[in-house]
């Protein structure tokens, strides 16, 4: 019963979203308020709508029931309870069901929260955004029904992938689909401004909150992917440049870039084109990112045809969206002419600098990911194009970005000079030096590469941190720190959103001093890698609640002293055959040693030891960038209620 | 989803499995030279596999071709010796880096092609335009309004 209404509430969703997608158009073409004002209640009617339906789902895989086809596929009673939960989303159907959630959540958080963006504007963002939802309702109630039945009823589910069953792989898709969807109201926004035909500053203030929002959590979403793969799947990489992971990384460049060309949009009214075509171009990578994933074109060519329905679906839907808001942005584009000028040395020509290179950036990743597609549909030539492709392009286009990041900080509007910067980011570059003559006497046989980029990364940590103090301090020496602590939350977040940066880049630049030892080891023997020893002290067998482990024990101990004990192993899970690998970590500072184990021959076991220092900057540099991108919605400017505030007190000053 | 899905495809295809790949038994006795094989290794597709190079790959191919880079170099060959050997074997598709030739110009040069498009449309926004107006407009400046505005525009950010 639950389930049908879960069904039937998502039938209801897709016909308020046609009507919301439509009425509020026609009411902005022939003037009629009454129809405009249609989309904020359908905005917030399609949310309950599909929370109703998102909720039976859950409820049904809470409670096992297996007459639902996808929760016999993805479930099992011993399964624990957080697993059962995840498992929701940890399937196509399901996780499509929370892709439109998180679509109408943003429409009727424009509703909510917009009161600041002017009626029409709201009106047809919350119906475009309507019209991307009713295009992915029909797209599961055509082709991927979570609610479809079955009969007889199994007894037993087949549970969830093993691989899935982690606390990391829980949170990931629920974070990244905020980031990947949230992009969809920026495009939703940027396609209402083409219908109105105004596009200006005030639009570039409006839709920074909702960038901001779908950034941080993008960043915080792969980020969160990242770690996962770099803890569970046991050979200690953070990055493969897989298909998957490369279409979630290109609508993060890119949406990168319209962070920044927003900012010149906004301050100068320049870069208007650019910043709109972005803004249709980062959902569009997101909705092309979901395309490859979910057809199976990636796996190869020909796994296309195992599921030709849902691969065709989504094309549609994104040649539809794609095609609609260019046509609109080749029928409005001259008029978007003008802007301020500037000079190439100019904070403008430093963020037109960044917008350069993350596109360029964006497009090694797009062409290396889809090239062998191409080819072998058009020549029949089978080529690879994995990480060696990718270091040898992406780096070098992203290197010059990260070294200017500390200058565009410093530079001057319009118009600035690099000689005074040179001397004003003296602290930083001397830093830089340090560190690097620091580490290349103290480690030895330190790769050249891994000397400049951790001075590279320190640059940029201290260049960053650095501007607050230079801003802070302008005007005399007094009041330091109220001046400090009155300084705009935008220009602290983008100081601290840069030194994640730069502590990421120390992160990936220290990978150069990883150490890796393979061994076989039996009960009894030691190991020494980095200044840690690990000594082997056997193998267990434990039952858990699903599956079956085969761990082992070793003490690591630090200058003879026990420091951890770690329990490496493998899982079986009952009903797969597949084992699949529990990595063993110590956290020592920012370093960790990392063990996985291998097959056992007789007595002996191999073994995967390794000391990474500074691994967790990694991560520690992104999660520093989405919490930066976080506070920055907090700038007064952007404070959603503020003019309202404003307007009121005029208000009352005028009745007065 | 990102590795999430792929690792579905690799668990339902049942082609590989995220275990520890290389073990201590096939590794050379030389440092040097295995460490050699490890660097060809990283560059080399396990040809059954998503998109994982065969020094990650458990999958028995994976192994194989493991050995075959360690009897090459063992045997002398160089590395893009040892890289060639396998090409001929298995087709330009074992190579993780594609070749530089005139079927992949598109793949390495595009991304590079679009910086330089890039650069040059951005000059529009730039100069040209822009600083002859201003300039014209400080030549009829007094000395006083010059410094005043030298004043304002090189301090602030």
């Amino acid at each position: 019963m639950i389930v049908e209404l879960g069904h039937f509430a998502l039938v209801l969703a897709l016909l308020v979203s046609i009507a919301t997608a439509v009425l509020p158009i026609w009411g902005e073409r022939t003037g009629n308020r009454r129809y405009l004002a249609v989309a904020g209640p359908g905005s917030v009617i399609q949310f309950v709508l599909v929370s109703i339906s998102f909720v039976a789902l859950t409820w049904a895989y809470l409670g096992s029931d297996f007459s639902v086809r996808n929760v016999y596929e993805n479930s099992h009673t011993d399964q624990p309870m957080i697993y059962r939960f995840s498992g929701v989303w940890g399937n196509h159907e399901g996780s499509i069901l929370l892709w439109v959630l998180i679509l109408v959540l943003f429409g009727a958080c424009v509703a909510a929260f917009g009161r600041s963006v002017p009626a029409t504007l709201r009106a047809l963002t919350i119906a475009i955004q309507s019209s991307i939802t009713a295009a992915f309702l029909l797209f599961i109630l055509f082709t991927s029904n979570p609610f479809a039945r079955m009969d007889p009823v199994p007894l037993e589910g087949r549970s969830l992938n093993p691989i899935l069953q982690d606390f990391g792989l829980a949170i990931h898709p629920p974070l990244l689909y905020i980031g990947y969807v949230g992009f969809s109201i920026v495009f939703s926004f940027a396609a209402a401004a083409l219908i109105i035909g105004r596009i200006d500053a005030a639009f570039a203030r409006i839709v920074r909150p909702w960038i901001l929002i779908a950034w941080a959590t993008l960043t915080a979403g792969i980020a969160m992917g990242s770690y996962w793969a770099y803890y569970e799947l046991g050979w200690g990489g953070f990055w493969f440049w897989d298909p998957v992971e490369n279409a979630s990384l290109m609508p993060w460049l890119s949406g990168t870039a319209l962070l920044h060309s927003a900012i010149v949009m906004e301050r100068r009214d320049a870069l208007k084109i650019w910043t709109i075509l972005l803004a249709v171009l980062t959902f569009s990578l997101s909705l092309l990112g979901t395309f490859l994933v979910r057809s199976g074109v990636l796996t190869s060519v020909h796994s296309f045809a195992s599921d030709p329905a849902r691969g065709v679906f989504i094309l549609i839907i994104l040649c539809a969206f794609i095609g609609g808001a260019l046509a609109l942005f080749a029928a409005r584009g001259p008029q978007l002419a003008g802007g301020a000028l500037f000079s190439p040395i100019s904070r403008e020509g430093s963020l037109v600098l960044n917008n350069l290179f993350l596109s360029a950036a964006c497009a090694a990743v797009f062409i290396g990911t889809l090239y062998p597609l191409a080819l072998e549909a058009l020549t029949e030539a089978k080529i690879s194009v994995g990480p060696p492709f990718f270091n040898a392009t992406f780096i070098p286009l992203t290197l010059p970005l990260v070294l200017a990041m500390p200058f565009g900080q410093q530079l001057a509007w319009k118009r600035g000079a690099l000689l005074p910067i040179l001397t004003r980011l003296f602290v930083a570059i001397l830093a830089g030096f340090v560190v690097a003559a620091l580490v290349a006497g103290f480690v030895q046989g330190a790769p050249v590469v891994t000397i400049l980029g951790i001075a590279l990364g320190v640059f940029v940590v201290v260049g960053s941190l650095d501007d607050l103090r230079i801003r802070a301090s302008r005007g005399g020496s007094g009041a330091f720190f109220s001046r400090l602590f009155g300084l705009p939350k935008s220009i602290i977040a983008a100081a601290f959103a840069h030194m994640g940066v730069g502590l990421m880049v120390i992160g990936i630049a220290a990978t150069g001093f990883h150490e890796e030892k393979i061994a076989s080891m039996a009960p009894g023997e030691t190991l020494t890698v980095g200044r840690f020893e690990l000594s082997f002290d056997g193998l267990q067998r434990q039952p858990g609640p699903n599956y079956i482990a085969t761990s082992g024990t070793f003490t690591v101990r630090e200058g003879g002293r026990v420091v951890a004990e770690l329990h490496p192993g493998k899982r079986t899970y009952i009903g797969k055959s597949m084992p699949t690998s529990e990595t063993g970590r110590h956290t020592s500072g920012l370093g960790q040693v990392y063990l996985a184990i291998g097959d056992t021959h007789g007595t002996r076991t191999d073994v995967r030891a390794y000391w990474k220092p500074w691994v967790l900057l990694i991560w520690l540099g992104p999660l520093v960038m989405t919490l930066a991108g976080l506070y920055s919605m907090f700038d007064r400017r952007l404070r959603v209620a503020a003019p309202h505030r404003a307007k009121a007190v005029l208000a009352a000053g005028a009745a007065e | 989803m990102t590795r999430a899905r792929v690792l579905f495809l690799l668990v339902v295809i049942g082609l590989s499995q995220p275990v520890a790949a290389l073990s201590p038994s096939e590794q050379l006795k030389d440092p040097a030279q295995e460490a050699r094989a490890r660097d060809i290794s990283a560059e080399l597709r396990c040809l059954v596999c998503q998109n994982q190079s065969i020094d990650d790959s458990d999958a028995d191919l994976a192994k194989d071709l493991r050995r075959l880079v360690r009897e090459r170099i063992a045997a002398g060959d160089s590395n893009s010796a040892v890289k060639d050997y396998l090409v001929t074997r298995y087709g330009e598709f074992v190579l993780l880096k594609p070749m530089f030739n005139i079927q992949n110009a598109l793949l390495w040069l595009l991304p590079f092609l679009i910086l330089g498009v890039g650069i040059v449309a951005a000059r529009r926004l730039f100069s040209g335009e822009s600083i002859a107006p201003v300039a014209a407009i400080r030549a009829e400046l007094t000395e006083e309004e010059k410094a005043e505005l030298e004043r304002l525009t090189t301090d602030k950010s």
